[in-house]
């Protein structure tokens, strides 16, 4: 059984990695690839104008590396505190 | 034998037929007739041959798939449960004319699953349940809230449903040439066998076998392109060169005199069209039928390009309310992928909340293979008609144009009549020839086309398989057993909850032999409907310990029924919010829906310690008083 003080630290890393992986993809998706993408479309990556690439094909394995990552280091915490089924 | 080795197996076996039936085609003239009937039979065989082998009647097996399938195979379940007709057949059609536009498509459709990641997935998971609705029942002490939940998981799914049966009909009547209405009940017994056998059990690997199928067909098609092209096989990554060329071609024909006469003269029938919609005394299906008729000629006298632009409007970024309706687009789709009950669902049936995060990464992947290949098939298929058409002669059109001018998807005009195809006299009615046609357009045997077809079949029989399981399931396991019959017996559940399969696919396939062109916006709109009515009271469920019973029944309902207003009212009757289009409803309704559980969770009194416990131990795997499913939350209301 956790401590109540384990519980606040294993609970306030996960909303940390949440909040931050959220604004990855609010940048990713409604920045780079949506707002700015005009602009970043002036910029060419692998030949393409780089605010495409971002909608089409750029924030999709952006937030596969990113649900990948999420499972990765929350499972690690899960070792870590004892409580992985 | 291992679920590894099996499903190798199964793919060298899949890709052996494939073969084998294109050595039958080009050394015996196997007919194309043949060839459709061989992919179709074949492939329902392999479901329902799955779908009696999983057959059960254990609870546990029927709701959840006895929670023991692997993070990896349910990925693949999911990213077949979630890739419908639309995702196949239509998506690459819809960016080959939208251009940027589009991709709201790819992004909203796949962002979501990082919000059901880390909002949703793995809590869900940790909770227990079998349905949604169970889940709603239980955190918001009683049956009101499970009810609402009911009503739209009903609505939505149902919508969606009738969509695929339509497209499993398309696919049939066009290959086989079965009668549509035929063709949908034909469809219908691959999805009964797997869903009344053995619930969520069979259609789980069913739906892992159609994966295979479905990313298979897909691939192979634009692969082979990709290397004709370039000489390397990966059209994901070639497609940057094919865009540029496009895009060159595309400003070289806004130049072209022909083309601009062709295009002036589609002005013309589009300003003679908005004069007769003028008129005041026109009914209401004479005045959609003008508006249709505008937009299309609007279209064809629209140039590919700005005159002495660098780039084709092809890639241009929409500006001002466009961005607006771009990025809400995105918004409704992201979020209602994440509030969709046969999505959510699937993350019930992994064996922990481990395997439940990893498998959403899965699930990301398999549905990313597709999706990043879909803007390059619009590439090469908009690369086909700018080069091999555009420019030919009226009298000796590509082979390809020949074949598939007769479905009716598309026709030439030669509006000139000047005997040269110009690109504003090919007109298309329906953009879902791409995937379809590409294998024709790439010049490659008819088997390909089988491969494509069975790939569609899958991708609609699958998806129908979940929304079927969650209607069904909705009624008689929420609204039977939990809510009027709470002392009914097993036997009885699964019973009722067969017949009701049986009967909602009967109702469904009956709808879709109406032929509603309005079901395609329907699918659309039932993101909007999850975005608004789920989302928020599962995301404040779980991180929220102070939501409770009437914030979660008033902002369901309150979000649910502006988003309900503003679709009826935008499509319909004029209204207009910062200008809104009708497919991006939900951007208001979900955030109202939020507010109204915030606020009227804190006027009224917490909710009860039992349930803040609840949600305590939802955080915690292992910790809490989470269940494997056996508990009922039948939480008397």
């Amino acid at each position: 059984m956790l401590t109540e003080d384990q519980k606040r630290e294993y609970w306030r890393y996960n909303l940390r990695l949440t909040v931050i992986l959220l604004a990855i993809w609010f940048v990713v998706a409604y920045l780079l690839a949506g707002y700015f993408a005009a602009t970043l479309n002036h910029i060419s990556f692998l030949g393409f104008p780089f605010g495409y690439y971002m909608a089409a094909q750029g924030s999709i394995i952006i937030f596969v590396i990113e649900i990948a990552l999420y499972a990765k280091l929350m499972n690690k915490k899960d070792l870590e505190y004892g409580i992985q089924e | 034998m291992t679920l590894r080795k099996i499903f190798t197996l199964y793919t060298a076996c899949f890709l052996g037929v494939t073969v084998l039936l294109g050595i039958a085609e080009s050394a015996f003239g196997l007919s194309q007739r043949w060839i459709g009937w061989l992919f179709m039979g074949l492939s329902l065989g392999i479901y329902i041959v799955i779908g009696i082998i999983t057959r059960t009647s254990n609870a546990d097996q029927y709701y959840v798939a006895g929670r023991n399938v692997p993070a990896i195979y349910n990925g693949m379940a999911t990213g077949s449960d979630w890739m419908s007709a639309a995702s196949f057949i239509s998506m690459a059609g819809t960016l080959s004319v939208q251009g940027f536009s589009g991709l709201a498509y790819i992004m909203g459709w796949t962002g979501g699953y990082l919000l059901l990641a880390v909002l949703l997935g793995p809590y869900l998971r940790q909770f227990g349940a079998y349905t949604i609705p169970d889940f709603l029942g239980a955190r918001y002490e009683g049956n009101a809230a499970r009810i609402i939940g009911v009503v739209a998981a009903i609505t939505c799914s149902f919508t969606y449903l009738i969509a695929q049966v339509t497209g499993v009909g398309l696919i049939v009547s066009r290959f086989i040439g079965l009668d549509f209405k035929i063709g949908c009940f034909v469809g219908l017994i691959g999805v009964l066998f797997c869903s009344v056998l053995g619930g969520m059990k069979s259609v789980t690997w069913t739906q892992v076998a159609q994966y295979i199928i479905l990313i298979t067909s897909y691939l192979v098609p634009v692969v082979y392109l990709s290397f004709k092209l370039f000489m390397v096989p990966v059209p994901q990554v070639m497609y940057g060169k094919v865009m540029q060329q496009n895009s060159a071609r595309a400003i070289e024909i806004t130049a072209d005199p022909a083309e601009k006469a062709t295009r002036e003269l589609w002005k013309k029938d589009a300003d003679e069209v908005a004069a007769k919609l003028k008129a005041a005394d026109l009914s209401y299906a004479e005045k959609e039928k003008l508006t249709g008729a505008k937009k299309k000629f609007d279209g064809l006298a629209t140039a590919p390009a700005k005159e002495g632009a660098k780039v084709a409007n092809y890639l241009e970024v929409p500006k001002g309310v466009k961005m607006w309706n771009f990025l809400a687009l995105t918004f409704c789709l992201m979020v209602g992928t994440a509030g969709l009950p046969h999505i959510l669902t699937r993350y019930y049936t992994t064996p922990s909340v481990r395997e439940a995060r990893t498998s959403v990464g899965w699930s990301l992947f398999f549905i990313a293979l597709l999706y990043i290949t879909a803007p390059a098939y619009a590439a090469f298929a908009r690369n086909a008609v700018f080069t091999n058409l555009v420019g030919s002669s009226v009298d000796k059109l590509p082979a390809w144009v020949n074949l598939w001018q007769p479905a009716g998807l598309f026709s030439i005009v030669d509006k000139l009549k000047d005997g040269v195809v110009q690109f504003a006299d090919f007109v298309v009615t329906s953009t879902d020839f791409v995937v379809l046609a590409t294998p024709e357009i790439a010049g490659l045997p008819f088997v390909i086309t089988g491969l494509v077809m069975a790939g569609g079949l899958a991708a609609a029989l699958s998806t129908a398989d979940g929304l079927l399981l969650t209607i069904s399931n909705a009624i008689s396991h929420d609204l039977y057993y939990n809510v009027i019959n709470p002392k009914a017996t097993l036997t009885k559940r699964l019973i009722i909850t067969k017949i009701l399969l049986v009967v909602t696919a009967l109702i469904a396939a009956w709808v879709a032999t109406v032929r509603l062109g309005i079901i395609v916006e329907m699918v659309a709109w039932a993101f909007s409907l999850a975005a608004a009515s789920f989302f928020p009271v599962l995301v404040l469920g779980i991180w929220w310990k102070r939501a409770n019973r009437p914030g979660a029944v008033a902002g369901m309902l309150v979000g649910f029924g502006l988003t309900l207003y503003y679709l009826i009212g935008s499509r319909f009757f004029g209204v207009s919010w910062f200008g809104t289009n009708t497919v991006a409803c939900g951007v208001f309704g979900m955030p109202v829906g939020f507010l109204t559980t915030i606020v009227v969770s804190l006027m009224t009194a917490p909710p009860s310690q039992a349930v803040m416990d609840l949600v305590t131990s939802v955080r915690y795997p292992k910790t809490g008083q989470a269940n494997k499913g056996r508990v009922s939350f039948g939480v008397e209301g």
